[in-house]
């Protein structure tokens, strides 16, 4: 079986992104560009189930400028047998990634894909269940435990009421959460292997994708601050200052 | 003018209050017309729950067997054989909503709206990203249908007094076979949920155990409140997975929240700055958490919560 893996080029989380003052957008030009957290979760398990023996073929797929190669070559380095940068030099939103990954689902065949819940720069948490729709097949979102055996997938998801328990024919389309597992570190000469490994550039207009960027962003703004309160020095003094706001 | 059709969300027979804010949402569009979508194996109770909200101008329902888990592969399909009479259709920013919306906007072939936090006009919408460091103001196409999550934190529930008719739909639609419900574990027990509860009470790393976090278990259980996590006290296993508040576990908007012991890393005062009033109990004066909370006090949580308990019991 072939694994899927999206990884999406973002900030950095450990970049505090701050919004420019025009409100034109977000600063962040020269910061430092990561892995989406989550892909990165969801490429550690292609890589372990591949190690288990449920997987032949771990594919790193990226969607972004010339520089998103940087985000294969990471995958390259932590274990991804090869790369597909699909490139474009504008920003795409969810519905145009789905259709891009369908048209690499068409041609690559895959048992799983596995992408993040959401990319920590949009917040969207739509291109996996918009993949899954497209393709009319089965989707398991917020993944905390993945396993495969033979041709049925059984996903726990982390669901708001608890842990929920899915049972998807393959071929299906799984979305990893942050307790799924932690990934590997890379070493240097995980970097030096992966130099050999396969890449493979197409460019999206190239597909014959449709355009599904539909939604227009007018405004940026920093988020509304919450002002700064009172500190009380003890007990009694917070119980008076709660009961003065009706609170108790 | 606008149709607005609001995919229900329920468990065990019970709507959930997600539902009542999507309705307040969606009244938020000038002359909107509401429909409520109740899908389930047996609909009329959940029916009679929504009917009764405020603004909800029809309650549609369908029951169907294979409704008895909210699988949105079963649930999608459904929804897209009635969506074509709407302008809108919104679902609450749930993990049910999260889960169900985006399958339903890829097959209509519109963009999703994620995390709606105010609305502008018909199209326009507020939505925050880079996990709440930027919030912005986003337009859909004019004339296309809008599907939308909605921010649960963002709205009240609308509220009840409503007497909306309840009329059953039939849907000509073949169930698909190939996602299957296995189990649900659900946590908490019978302490209020930790996204509608009016108090919340939350631990982080400084209680230093799974043992010690029973403290605010009692503390929550005292005030009749939910219970919630930091980020760093579920990674170190002193809470279960599902109590974790924050940008990557659940965003709430209690009257009254409480962190104990809790520094208050960005991601976790992302998830509470919708609170009514904020109290922070920590005894590091310079931690984060204190920038927002509307109280505070400098205090070894061990001796404070005891002390508090007692003042209270």
């Amino acid at each position: 079986m072939k694994i899927l893996v999206g990884l999406k080029r973002v900030v950095d989380y450990t970049v505090r992104v701050q919004v420019k003052p025009d409100g034109s957008g977000v600063a962040i030009d020269g910061v430092k560009m990561s892995v989406n957290p989550f892909d990165e979760i969801a490429l550690e398990e292609a890589l372990r189930l591949r190690e288990a023996g449920k997987a032949t073929e771990v594919v790193v797929v990226s969607i972004g400028p010339q520089l998103a190669m940087q985000q294969i070559d990471s995958g390259l380095a932590m274990g991804a047998n090869r790369g597909i940068l699909v490139k474009t030099e504008q920003p795409i939103q969810p519905l145009t990634a789905a259709r891009v990954f369908q048209k690499l689902v068409e041609k690559e065949q895959p048992g799983l894909v596995l992408l993040g819940k959401q990319a920590i720069d949009d917040d969207a948490n739509q291109t996996a269940q918009m993949l899954a729709a497209l393709l009319d097949r089965p989707q398991a979102t917020f993944a905390s435990k993945v396993e495969v055996d033979g041709n049925v997938a059984r996903v726990t998801r982390e669901v708001d009421v608890g842990l929920e328990t899915l049972e998807v024919d393959l071929p299906a389309v799984v979305s990893v959460d942050l307790r799924l597992n932690t990934p590997r570190f890379i070493k240097l000469p995980d970097i030096m292997k992966a130099k050999s490994k396969p890449r493979e550039t197409l460019e999206l207009a190239s597909l014959g994708v449709e355009s599904g960027d539909h939604l227009v962003t007018t405004h940026y703004a920093p988020p509304p601050k919450r002002q700064k309160g009172v500190v009380v020095k003890d007990v009694p003094e917070l119980i008076g200052a709660l009961k003065a706001k009706g609170l108790l | 003018m606008s149709k607005i059709l609001i995919i229900a969300e329920h468990l065990n027979g019970k709507l959930n209050p997600a539902t009542a804010k999507c309705v307040s949402c969606a009244s938020k569009i000038a002359g909107a017309e509401i429909h409520v979508l109740v899908l389930a194996t047996d609909p009329a109770a959940i029916a009679a729950e929504a009917a009764q909200i405020a603004g909800v101008a029809k309650v549609l329902t369908h029951a169907h067997a294979a409704n008895g888990n909210a699988l949105a592969a079963v649930y999608a399909p459904q929804v897209l054989a009635l969506a074509s009479g709407y302008s809108h259709v919104l679902g609450p920013s749930t993990t049910f909503g999260k889960d169900l919306m985006p399958r339903i906007a890829a097959k209509l072939g519109v963009s999703q709206v994620s995390d709606v936090m105010a609305v502008e006009d018909s199209h326009t919408f507020k939505r925050p990203i880079y996990a709440g460091n930027a919030i912005v103001t986003v337009k859909a196409p004019a004339g296309q249908l809008v599907v939308a999550t909605v921010r649960t934190a963002s709205f009240p529930a609308a509220p009840g007094g409503g007497s909306a008719p309840v009329e059953s739909v039939s849907i000509d639609f073949a169930a698909p076979t190939h996602t299957r419900f296995v189990g649900l574990e659900q946590g908490g027990g019978d302490r209020p949920d930790l996204q509608t509860a009016r108090v919340v009470v939350s631990g982080g790393r400084a209680l230093g155990s799974a043992d010690a976090f029973k403290l605010i278990y009692d503390f929550a259980d005292q005030l009749k409140a939910g219970v919630g996590a930091s980020r760093a006290a579920v990674d170190a296993g002193y809470a279960p997975n599902d109590m974790q508040v924050g940008q990557t576990g659940k965003i709430i908007a209690p009257e009254l929240y409480i962190a104990v012991g809790i520094s208050g890393a960005i991601q976790h005062l992302t998830g509470i700055k919708d609170a009514g009033t904020i109290v922070a109990i920590n005894k590091d004066a310079e931690a984060p958490i204190f920038e927002v909370a509307d109280i505070g006090l400098v205090g070894d949580l061990f001796k404070v919560v005891p002390e508090l308990m007692q003042a209270l019991g």
